[in-house]
């Protein structure tokens, strides 16, 4: 085994951005606004990064599907610990289609390449909340999964997931090769320090398009419209419970 | 009168007159497409805005920005209050690189530019200014003399503690001797191949926490100035007292102490650089050290002015927003326009001296304009909160407190004015 474990980090609108939606509706406006790297990919390089220093692994290779400003986002992921990165080069219509399903196919031809032991991804990603790209990953690769993981360990060639689930915690053991998806209790990301921003210029960040790893990118889904959640509505106030049921029922809750 | 003279100067920055909000932001996403290239694949030289950063440059002020909001805002009430550093800054700051920027990784330094440090020290002084003059008088003061003037052993020594774990000082100032620090009577006399240093100086800054301190003194009083030697004094030299720290009008979790000589022995070995250039040292340090304080009286009308507007947008009277009043509106604009003219002077004086052109007027100009527009930016964002900004549960008030030591300390406004005219002088010699 390569000892070797992939990261996906995805650049998304920051979280403290305040979101508002194209006049047209067609999308979300994403010129100009503030970006980052998603959290829960924040806090799977961080995991990584611990395991490499644990000595558990041997190396970190992170990977961003996107535009030229993906490139932003590795080399954050680079001055947290990661060793080398990967672009994998998708833009304009391609990159506004670009879902789960085509981010898991490019995931697993990497993952196949690089002959990894762990795939390493967040749970969701903030701006689609989808939830996907780790277990379609999984699928495609024939590989056991461990997501929402708030807990990992290594036992020999095993790995130990501690789950959150609705009910609680859930603790699984699966063979490696293996997808895991952070969930946000497993780590606290480390600051990249002005030391490892400087030592991350020299890593290496190869590039590369979809078609070099023979995955067809073709989105299945189009995106028919984009609203903002409505407005809040001003409440009414009510005298009496008996009053409260009858409003209830008019408005059709109950 | 002031007012007018101000407007006149502002229209001269007619560069970017767009919101400040929408041209932060716009910039920051150009800038890593745009980097600092001046030459196209035709040989066209294009000449970016002064808001564009490298890539390394964008990264570090992305890094310090959230460090400085998660790990030091939530401690600066309290050190402003107990007039105390706490440790854990100190200890964080050592830990993320912010106090060897500029320092070779040879000696566990960054090994970056002057301009990540302009950007850092801007970045620190939006959330406490107290940080960012430590992280200021660390980094173009102290670091700078060490590396520039240092003996191979002195670096060897010095640089890998003053990144890792050591604060430095600088000592120049006594009770008699401010702006006229030439005039200084602390007094280093030689005896084989030791000397000993006798006298005091006054408001010297980080020195409860620092290890190493660096001390103008003056070999040979019969030269005059040119008697004026920079001597390595370790903390736990004998004879050396640290002496209470003052209780300030603003700063104050930066400790600012009188410091004793009494027949302190420091070996020749300690001397940094070479006998009797010490003013020369101390003149070119203080020019550099200028613009670092210009980036922290910017940082610190920008984080005032940050901290101001959402409660301008939120609060209402007569049925408006506040933010709505025509007269709120005037100033507001005037104000951000001030603060953006501050950040071209600091920024193009950094890029002037990296680029090792002329950039002493430009420096100056720099320092004396953005501890004006601090005044006049956290006097405004006062009078914007109402009743709310003079008090304490808001941190516009500290902000107003801190501004006032910038038209003072590393040169007074004055001395800047002087300067910036004796240079305008020579100008027009020919």
């Amino acid at each position: 085994m390569s000892g070797r474990v992939l990261v996906g980090v995805k650049r998304v609108i920051d979280y403290a951005v305040k979101i508002r939606v194209k006049p047209d509706n067609s999308c979300v406006v994403t010129d100009g606004v503030k970006h980052s790297m998603n959290p829960f990919c924040e806090i799977a390089v961080e995991e990584a990064v611990k395991m490499k220093e644990k000595k558990l692994i041997k190396e970190v290779v992170v990977v961003s599907c996107g535009p030229q400003q993906a490139m932003e986002t590795i080399r954050t992921a680079l001055a947290m610990g990661a060793d080398r990165g990967i672009h994998v080069e998708v833009t304009g219509k391609d990159y506004e289609n670009l879902g789960p399903l085509q981010v898991s196919k490019i995931m697993a031809a990497l993952a196949k390449k690089e002959d990894a032991l762990l795939v390493i991804l967040g749970k969701q990603a903030i701006d689609d909340d989808c939830n996907q790209t780790g277990q379609m990953t999984a699928a495609l690769l024939d590989w056991p999964q461990g997501t929402f993981a708030s807990e990992l360990s290594m036992e020999g060639d095993k790995i130990k997931v501690v789950r959150e689930i609705d009910g609680g915690l859930e603790t699984i053991k699966i063979n490696t090769p293996a997808v895991i998806t952070a969930d946000l209790r497993l780590n606290t990301p480390r600051y990249a320090t002005l030391p490892n921003i400087m030592k991350a210029k020299k890593k290496k960040i190869a590039n590369m398009k979809p078609a070099d790893l023979g995955v067809d990118i073709t989105s299945r889904l189009e995106v028919l419209r984009v609203d903002e959640p409505a407005q809040r509505e001003a409440g009414v106030k009510v005298e009496t419970v008996d009053d409260l049921i009858a409003r209830l029922k008019e408005a059709g809750r109950i | 009168m002031a007012a007018t003279l101000v407007r006149i100067f502002s229209k001269s920055c007619r560069q970017i007159c767009r919101p400040w909000g929408a041209c932060q932001a716009g910039w920051r996403s150009r800038s890593t497409h745009t980097a600092t290239e001046t030459s196209t694949d035709q040989g066209v030289v294009s000449f970016p805005p002064l808001q564009t950063f490298s890539e390394e440059e964008s990264m570090m002020r992305e890094a310090v920005k959230k460090y400085a909001q998660e790990r030091i805002a939530p401690l600066v009430s309290k050190m402003d209050e107990n007039s105390a550093m706490d440790q854990e800054v100190l200890t964080s700051l050592f830990e993320q690189g912010l106090m060897g920027i500029e320092i070779d990784p040879e000696y566990n330094g960054t090994g970056s530019t002057f301009f990540s440090s302009i950007l850092v020290i801007e970045e620190l002084a939006k959330v406490d200014p107290s940080v960012a003059v430590l992280c200021d008088i660390q980094n173009t003061l102290i670091n700078t003399l060490f590396s520039n003037l240092g003996t191979a052993a002195q670096k060897e020594h010095y640089l890998s503690r003053l990144s890792t774990d050591m604060v430095g000082s600088f000592c120049l100032s006594e009770a008699e001797s401010g702006s006229d620090a030439f005039s200084l009577k602390t007094r280093a006399e030689k005896h084989k191949d030791y000397y000993i240093i006798n006298g005091s100086k006054m408001w010297i800054s980080n020195a409860e926490h620092a290890g190493v301190f660096l001390v103008m003194a003056n070999v040979d009083p019969s030269a005059g100035y040119k008697g004026i030697t920079c001597f390595i004094v370790d903390r736990d030299t004998e004879g050396l007292e640290i002496g209470k720290k003052e209780n300030k009008l603003g700063l104050r979790s930066s400790s600012t102490c009188p410091l004793n000589f009494d027949n302190v022995k420091v070996p020749e070995k300690n001397i940094l650089g070479q006998i009797g250039h010490g003013y020369k040292y101390a003149i070119g340090m203080l020019n550099e050290g200028r613009i670092g304080i210009a980036a922290q009286m910017l940082g610190l009308a920008q984080g005032c002015f940050d901290n101001t507007i959402p409660y301008t947008r939120q609060r209402k009277q007569f049925g408006q927003r506040i933010f709505d009043f025509q007269g709120m509106q005037h100033q507001i604009a005037h104000v951000a326009t001030q603060i953006e003219a501050g950040r071209l002077l600091t920024y193009n004086a950094a890029r002037l001296k990296e680029a090792g052109r002329p950039f002493i007027k430009e420096a100056c100009m720099a320092k004396y304009f953005t501890a004006e527009v601090a005044s006049l930016t956290t006097s405004k964002c006062i009078e914007w909160m109402g009743g709310v900004g003079f008090t304490k549960d808001y941190p516009i008030e500290k902000y107003y407190r801190d501004c006032k030591i910038g038209t003072i300390y590393e040169g007074t406004t004055n001395i800047q004015l002087s300067t910036m005219a004796k240079f305008i002088d020579k100008e027009y010699d020919h």
